[in-house]
């Protein structure tokens, strides 16, 4: 297949995830922010930094509150991670590669872009919230669906899942990122179960918490979280979920190449070093080094795609 | 339902019922106009989510537009059609014949049948194809026929398209949405299939590959990019075919092969259908300025690595200058007379030709020789009288540039207005296929229709809208 559309696969997936991830954020944002019983935005801001758009929106704003948060994630041009810029990129992106998916599968992008830009046209008022985003996650989820029951698995497909799963272990990483310090066992808090919101915010924004209790029933606390969220191979948004994802998609691409995969080594590396470990292992480490190495080197790794892969030249 | 002097393809001269309508007339006759308006509205809901759309030029605010498609097919006989096609095809191997003439030994012109200067002074003439051989001998690998009706058995030509004739998505698609909507209409009436044009293609292309080529052809479609107003088109033939789409900064010249970037690596491409024009294909050999291109890639053709579909150069042959000698192309190729007709052309150029139509230009439609899309032309019957006296200035400063031609009763189709039926003119554009082992026509075509009441002109850019045109068997 073509370099150009492999990295058009790529990004379209990418966009997607991140529509998706970021209508999640919001979600979480705005169900904290209802059932907090002292005033203020603060929750926002931690909100935008997960999503990793707090800097521009700081020069945009001058002030953290609700509704510039919301718009600024929902529906800004001058965001090229809001929902809205994110589906117009996935859908162009799926124009330029429209002869490597099914019928179905562009049916569906299109659609999710005509619905979506139809409902973010206009501010969105806090009563219409919950439905908007409820529209954002079914479409890019029938995106999804479509792409998962139509397509051949062959090198279309691997690449596919690369953006997924690229973008999707970015965020979780992010919000990790943001969150660590609620995360350290040193800092003990009041609250020793789920009703500590902080952990709230992190299981919501990664839609973890039924998940959560199954692993782990009512209990568990901070090192659970991150446990849950870094190592649990079966959880779907889990750093080392995410990790063994890339590894198999790079290794099936990997076939019929001779000699190395620089990519794939960077992926095996990452997962030998990283996400072979117990919890114990990560917060000895320290989890807020340990999360911003995953980080750069996820940057790396898909830098390093874009070159093994030929996207550009 | 007809006027008396206008051709209706329904109704007639004369509002009697013909034939081919027999049998979309009965299921008319019983449904219910409510019904039908709701399927006017999925079928737009259909297209929109196809994302058939089309860019329109020099409007930014809307950069993507659906063509309007009316539900009301048009029906042309078995009959009537292996008339035409054979038509069709004598004029198609006519053009090839011209085009190798014209780059190589120019026997019409020493035959005294078409001027030297028609060829040399025209700006769609390509040195650069002189004495090339194009794999297979073929020219043009695609051709849409411009056809429009006057009568029962009265077919003109309107205008050869044999550089990258486009709307055939549209001939696809209209039939898709069609068979998704009414499917009891195919199960009454016996239309013949238009589906199979995708694979037709890629065989007609591989099969036009450079000797030599071993395996199986790569064949690969060459686009400007995402924001040409023909993208979904590209795209959606790459597709259906199951090949690569392509633009230029894909390809480059390896080891002597054109070759495309894959992640893999460079593969060599054998057949390239290239919906870019002659003068951005390269910009070594033609226009430096040329992004969209391959640098190199002419040198590849010329020494015979790749075929270029259609060839380079091929616009001469459907310059509306050269139109007006096609029934003596015709005839000096074949050895035949003409089996379809030319619309009666003068050509500005010759000052007698001039004079007539600078004396009647409210009764003529006038047209620049290198045109297209409806744009730069003058319908002298609607135009005003300020529009006409501009135009005359324009014809007098360049009169090489126009060719004018009489205003023809253009037949019509009902479209289903609010009102009901209503007819609209209508042109046809049957596609045609090119290679060494023989010509293709697929029974059916796009259906432009102009959608205003009363006006003749159909193109997609200036407000027309498309149908479902079906071929009866026989």
């Amino acid at each position: 297949m073509l370099g150009k559309t492999a990295g058009g696969l790529f990004w379209m997936y990418r966009y997607l995830e991140r529509a998706e991830n970021t209508a999640r954020l919001i979600e979480a944002g705005q169900r904290i922010a209802l059932t907090r019983l002292e005033a203020g935005d603060a929750e926002w801001t931690s909100i935008l930094q997960s999503a990793g758009v707090k800097g521009a929106f700081d020069r945009e704003n001058d002030t953290v509150t609700r509704d510039a948060a919301v718009d600024w994630m929902l529906r800004s041009r001058a965001n090229p991670s809001s929902v809205l810029s994110c589906i117009e990129s996935a859908r162009h992106n799926a124009r330029l590669v429209r002869t490597a998916l099914t019928g179905e599968v562009w049916a569906a992008t299109n659609a999710a872009y005509m619905r979506i830009r139809e409902n973010l046209a206009r501010k969105v008022s806090e009563r219409d919230l919950p439905d908007v985003l409820r529209e954002i996650r079914q479409h890019t989820s029938l995106v999804r669906g479509m792409t998962h029951g139509t397509m051949l698995r062959n090198e279309i497909y691997d690449f596919v899942r690369l953006g997924t799963f690229l973008e999707r272990a970015d965020n979780t990483a992010r919000i990790l990122d943001v969150k660590y310090y609620v995360l350290l066992p040193s800092v003990s808090a009041v609250g020793t179960s789920l009703d500590n919101v902080q952990w709230e915010t992190i299981l919501r924004a990664v839609s973890a918490r039924g998940g959560f209790r199954m692993e782990y029933g009512a209990g568990g606390g901070p090192a659970e979280i991150t446990e849950f969220l870094v190592l649990n191979k079966r959880m779907p948004r889990s750093l080392a979920f995410c990790v063994d994802k890339l590894r198999s998609n790079l290794h099936y691409l990997h076939k019929g190449i001779d000699g190395q995969l620089p990519s794939l080594a960077m992926v095996d590396h990452l997962e030998r070093q990283y996400l072979s470990h117990d919890i114990a292992a990560v917060f000895e480490c320290g989890l807020h080094q340990f999360i911003e190495e995953i980080l750069g080197q996820l940057s790396r790794i898909a830098r390093q795609v874009e070159i093994d892969f030929r996207f550009y030249e | 339902m007809s006027d008396g002097a206008t051709f209706d393809e329904m109704w007639g001269h004369d509002a009697t019922l013909r034939d081919p309508y027999r049998g979309f007339h009965d299921w008319f006759a019983e449904e219910d106009p409510a019904r039908l308006r709701a399927k006017q509205r999925e079928a737009e809901e259909i297209f929109r989510l196809t994302g058939i759309t089309f860019n329109v030029y020099g409007r930014a605010e809307a950069e993507e537009r659906l063509i309007p498609f009316d539900i009301i097919p048009r029906i042309i006989s078995g009959h009537e059609w292996s008339k035409l096609s054979r038509g069709i095809e004598q004029r198609v191997r006519a053009i090839n014949a011209f085009l190798h003439d014209i780059y190589h030994n120019r026997e019409i012109v020493k035959a005294g049948r078409l001027p030297e200067s028609m060829i040399a002074g025209n700006e769609a003439y390509l040195p650069q194809m002189i004495g090339v051989q194009p794999p297979g001998g073929v020219y043009t690998h695609i051709v849409g026929i411009d056809l429009v009706r006057t009568g029962p058995g009265e077919f003109f030509v309107l205008e050869d398209n044999a550089r990258t004739p486009s709307g055939v998505s549209y001939m696809l698609e209209n039939r898709e949405t069609m068979l998704q909507m009414f499917p009891e209409l195919f199960s009454q009436n016996r239309v013949r299939p238009v589906q199979n044009y995708p694979l037709d293609l890629r065989r007609s292309l591989a099969a036009c590959a450079p000797g030599g080529t071993s395996g199986k052809p790569v064949v690969a479609v060459l686009t400007p990019g995402i924001f040409n107003s023909a993208y979904y088109e590209h795209a959606f033939l790459a597709d259906q075919m199951g090949v690569e789409l392509v633009e230029g900064h894909d390809l480059r010249v390896v080891d002597g092969r054109v070759a495309m970037r894959t992640t893999r690596g460079y593969t060599p491409v054998d057949v390239l259908y290239r919906r870019v024009d002659d003068d951005f294909l390269d910009p070594l050999n033609f226009n430096p300025d040329s992004a969209l291109g391959i640098p190199g890639i002419m040198d590849v053709y010329r020494a015979g690595g790749i075929t270029i579909a259609n060839a380079p150069g091929t616009g001469i042959s459907d310059d509306k200058a050269i139109y007006s000698y096609m029934p003596d192309i015709v005839e000096f190729y074949t050895g035949e007379r003409p089996l379809l007709q030319n619309v009666p052309t003068w050509r500005c150029s010759q000052p007698d030709d001039l004079a007539y139509v600078l004396d009647n230009l409210a009764d003529l439609v006038v047209k620049e020789v290198h045109g297209s899309g409806g744009y730069g032309m003058l319908i002298g019957p609607t135009a005003s009288k300020k529009e006409i006296s501009e135009f005359r200035r324009k014809l007098k400063a360049r009169p090489g540039n126009y060719i004018a031609q009489p205003t023809l009763s253009l037949s019509t189709v009902p479209i289903f207005a609010r009102s009901g039926l209503a007819p609209r003119h209508v042109d046809l554009r049957p596609f045609v296929l090119v290679n060494p082992n023989g010509v293709k026509i697929t029974p059916g075509g796009l259906t432009r229709v102009a959608l205003k009441k009363g006006s003749l002109v159909v193109n997609s850019s200036q407000g027309g809208g498309t149908k479902d045109t079906w071929v009866l068997e026989e």
